[in-house]
């Protein structure tokens, strides 16, 4: 017997709209062997994740929550990519974000939110761009690896965090590693109290909006694909690559910089190690699964948070262990690609 | 099925294919297409840019499924799932496009995927060098079997595609546009090969859009014309005429005359330039030439002596290492492409997947890439998409680009279609000076004309053109003077007018007759 792929034409809209189902579907199925094994009911494990992401307002708004950083990271990552700029640092970039905001938001600029906040907006997006600045410089400059940089500085950005957190940022009443409490001014207004939701989910709503329309519609973006898809005619066709690079880097690691922001400005209020869980990392696997398109990556990066903060309420009901989490999420990744190779080849079985 | 294949007269068909239709989208590439191909002959199959030749030979060697149809080896219905199953019914494929792994040997791209050079999982090699020489040798293939693919010439490429087929003992070779990137003197080998091919017992289908090769090589000819076969004609009953009338549907004539013109002034103007290759050796060694207002300077020579380095450092992709480029009076040397877009240098590169064109973007963004930043295709950082669009309509219809439309990808276009985007990019931004290497390449007899009509009206409206191509014929027609490369250094000069294929044959082959004093020490270097 012999398995092949075969191509075909594009599948109609229709069915092409139902093919991440199919892959949520797929995964949903092989974790469910993974939390059988655990000796748990299935059904019921996976009525917790649903229950316990969706089924109350505050459920809803802490998935929500968890969305914002992931949709920034993947967004970063999906600008970054579609420049084949393959920027892994999104998680440094987020942490300089967050140090950025940590700084801004303790000095008083004003009293006023509507100064002090655009401000660290500003400055965290600066903060997380030149990080990314960094490696797409020594890319086009040396031909430096950018897997290899960008991962890289995510381990530099951490340490030298932790530095300063033991150092001069240190609290200096409980002297816990913690910056100091930033300015009321700084702090983020909450959307919906009582909930924790703050405005850094409509940033990150409108962020996925902007991409949409910078890879669309403007000139930036025309050129950044173009690099893309083949930097040697776009420079014979008298593109900058390297200048549009740059540009993609900062922009890419700018959006990862808000992530921190929002973080720092409408979680924690203070800077503190761990204030991502590996949200930079998330964004990769986000926005391979939103296929690298911008509005994608607002479902990607929700479906994300829904099994995210699901699969932590149900690991408290169950014996199921919170991992099962990155278990689901990896497979929907594995499913959804696979999902995708499906959409331009059948799979023919012959016997032989 | 096998029973009624016996009741033929004449002999059997090695392979028929019998009202094959194929539908891509919005496009009937083939329309109840009938084709046979019988033992012991070279078929022609010809028609215009996108009438549907590499589509109905990608069915034939198993890359696409036909919509409907079918396809009969040996009288026997068959089905093709790939191009493994092609193989093992006899039936071989060169493409246009090489697919050849670059840094393996030719003995490891011949056999790769040939489980009978690995008995019991190992490979071979002493076996397969041997039969590798064999097959060169019998079929004047020359090519060393263990070169790595990098350092070989298109034409020893082209060799090891073939030899990639008869090794695995195929019955029906197929080449599309083999001669498109071939020398002259490859064209010749080549049909020699081709003509020991048959009479071993092998048969060929050959696409050109060359009909001096068609008449030559071919037996009979079969015409596509928008996805239809048209007819058929015995090679010995036609002319080349009588074909491209086929091909087309009119009797146009395609010679451009040419007017004569008389401007004053330099256009462009290259002093002692020096490039080098890839691998770091000089390729253009200190070349001085002179464009002038309202003429065509065509510069021949077999490729591979320095027109391509020549041609990327003028279009501010390779560093000049030393000398001038002048343009209207300004120092144009190493400026990036940018800047030559804006000082209005026209620029037709000899590689149009890797240089010329985004493959993966659609015609309209193709199109706009040099004004993209220009209005009124952009308002500040934004782009006006309507424009764009309107514009791209224009020019598809004006260079008579196949395709369901603007937003069509590029790479789903045919050959010659998609170099025609090119061109269209190239020669719409109003050029001073045209820069084009192998500008006509692919494109067939309508189109070829079409665009030495363009060029014709820049010349004629005191623009320059710098026309590189190996094909004399067309160089002849074209140009105002000629100058040969060879090695890297200008051979001569000469008026077209005055020139011939023999002199310039000469002059391409390093002979310099005519001025014996200055250059005799090279001459008798290269001279054997
Ligand atoms: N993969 C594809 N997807 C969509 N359309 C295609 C694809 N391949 C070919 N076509 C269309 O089918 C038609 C026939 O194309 P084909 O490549 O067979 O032309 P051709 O005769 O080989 O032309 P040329 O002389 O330019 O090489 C064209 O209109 C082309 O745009
Ligand atoms: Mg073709």
């Amino acid at each position: 017997m012999r398995i092949k792929l075969v191509k075909r034409p594009p599948l109609p809209l229709w069915k092409r709209a139902l093919l991440p189902v199919w892959a949520i579907l797929l995964a949903f199925l092989i974790s469910g062997i993974f939390i059988a094994l655990t000796g748990t009911n299935v059904l019921e494990a996976f009525w917790l994740i649903i229950t316990g992401s969706l089924g109350s307002r505050f459920a809803f708004l802490e998935t929500l929550i968890k969305m914002t950083p992931m949709c920034l990271t993947g967004l970063a990552v999906t600008i970054a990519f579609r420049a084949k700029f393959w920027n892994i640092g999104a998680e440094g970039q987020l942490y300089m974000g967050a140090m950025a905001a940590a700084w801004i938001g303790i000095i008083p600029l004003s009293s006023s939110p509507f100064i002090q906040i655009p401000v660290i907006i500003m400055a965290g997006f600066v903060a997380g761009g030149l990080l990314a600045i960094f490696p797409a410089w020594l890319k086009v400059k040396f031909k430096v690896d950018d897997v290899v940089t960008t991962l890289m500085l995510n381990y530099v950005v951490i340490f030298l965090m932790r530095a300063l957190l033991d150092t001069v940022w240190r609290d200096p009443i409980s002297g816990w590693p913690h910056s100091p409490s930033i300015l009321p001014a700084a702090i983020f207004p909450r959307l919906l109290p009582p909930g924790r939701l703050h405005i850094g989910f409509l940033i990150a709503l409108g962020a996925a909006v902007l991409c949409f329309i910078l890879l669309k519609y403007t000139g930036l973006g025309y050129r950044l694909r173009a690099v893309g898809y083949n930097p040697q005619a776009s420079r014979y066709g008298g593109i900058n690559v390297k200048r549009t690079l740059l540009a993609t880097a900062f922009i890419s690691g700018g959006l990862a910089g808000l992530a921190g922001v929002g973080e720092v400005c409408g979680m924690q209020f203070y800077l503190i190690d761990g204030i991502s869980s590996g949200y930079g990392y998330y964004g990769v696997a986000i926005a391979m699964l939103a296929n690298l398109q911008p509005l994608g990556v607002i479902l990607a990066s929700f479906f994300f948070a829904v099994i995210f903060t699901g699969s932590q309420t149900m690991s408290r009901y169950t014996v199921v262990p919170v991992y099962i989490s990155d278990i689901m999420q990896g497979l929907t990744l594995i499913t959804m690609l696979m999902v995708l190779l499906l959409n331009r080849y059948k799979i023919k079985i012959s016997r032989k | 099925m096998s029973e009624n294949s016996t009741s033929n007269i004449t002999p059997h068909p090695l392979v028929e294919m019998r009202d094959i239709c194929k539908r891509f989208l919005d496009v009937k590439a083939e329309d109840h297409v009938d084709l046979s191909v019988y033992p012991r002959e070279i078929v022609g199959l010809l028609g215009e840019n996108g009438a549907g030749k590499t589509t109905l030979m990608k069915i034939l060697f198993g890359l696409y499924q036909p919509d409907s149809g079918a396809i009969l080896v040996n009288g026997e219905e068959v089905t093709f799932h790939s191009p493994l199953d092609t193989i093992q019914h006899g039936i071989g494929m060169v493409h246009q496009h090489f697919n050849l792994v670059d840094h393996h040997s030719v003995i490891e791209n011949i056999i790769i995927g040939d489980k009978k050079s690995s008995p019991r999982g190992i490979v071979d090699y002493r076996g397969a060098r041997k039969r590798i020489r064999e097959l060169s040798e019998r079929y004047g293939l020359e090519v060393d079997p263990d070169s790595e693919v990098w350092q070989l010439s298109v034409g020893e490429k082209q060799r090891v595609e073939i030899l990639k087929a008869l090794y695995r003992d195929v019955k029906l070779l197929i080449l599309d546009e083999p001669t498109a990137v071939l020398t002259p003197q490859e064209v010749v080998n080549l049909f020699i090969t081709l003509k020991q091919l048959v009479k071993h017992g092998l048969s060929i289908v050959f696409i050109s859009h060359k009909l001096n090769e068609v008449m030559e090589v071919t037996d009979r000819s079969v015409i596509l014309r928008r996805g239809r076969r048209i007819g058929e004609q015995k090679t010995s009953e036609t002319t080349k005429e009588k074909l491209a009338a086929m091909m087309v549907g009119t009797d146009e004539s395609f010679v451009v005359p040419k007017k004569a013109v008389s401007f004053q002034g330099e256009l462009l103007k290259i002093d002692s330039l020096t490039v080098k290759n890839d691998m770091g050796l000089v390729a253009v060694n200190n070349i001085s030439l002179t464009l002038n207002k309202g003429s065509t300077l065509g510069i021949a020579g077999v490729s591979g002596n320095g027109q391509r380095e020549l041609a990327e450092a003028l279009g501010g992709v390779r560093r000049a290492e030393s000398g001038r480029i002048i343009m209207e009076g300004k120092d144009i040397t190493n400026l990036p492409p940018a800047r030559l877009v804006e000082a209005k240098m026209a620029r037709i590169p000899e590689d149009r997947f890797r240089l010329g064109l985004v493959m993966d973007f659609n015609i309209a963004e193709n199109l706009v890439m040099e004004k993209h930043r220009q209005p009124p295709f952009s308002r500040g950082i934004f782009l006006s998409w309507p424009k764009i669009m309107e514009s791209a309509r224009g020019l598809i219809e004006k260079f008579d680009i196949r395709t369901p439309g603007a937003r069509t990808t590029t790479h789903s276009l045919s050959g010659g279609n998609i170099q025609k985007v090119l061109l269209a990019r190239e020669l719409s931004m109003d050029p001073t000076v045209v820069l084009a290497a192998q500008p006509t390449r692919g494109l067939d007899i309508g189109a070829v004309s079409f665009v030495h009509r363009l060029m014709e009206d820049e010349r004629s409206n005191g623009k320059g053109i710098l026309f590189i191509s190996e094909d004399l014929d067309e160089l002849l027609a074209v140009s105002d003077i000629i100058a040969v490369m060879y090695e890297g250094e200008i051979m001569g000069i000469i008026p077209a007018a005055e020139a011939t294929k023999e002199k310039l044959g000469r002059l391409m082959m390093g002979i310099k007759d005519s001025s014996p004093a200055e250059k005799t020490r090279e001459v008798s270097a290269y001279a054997d």
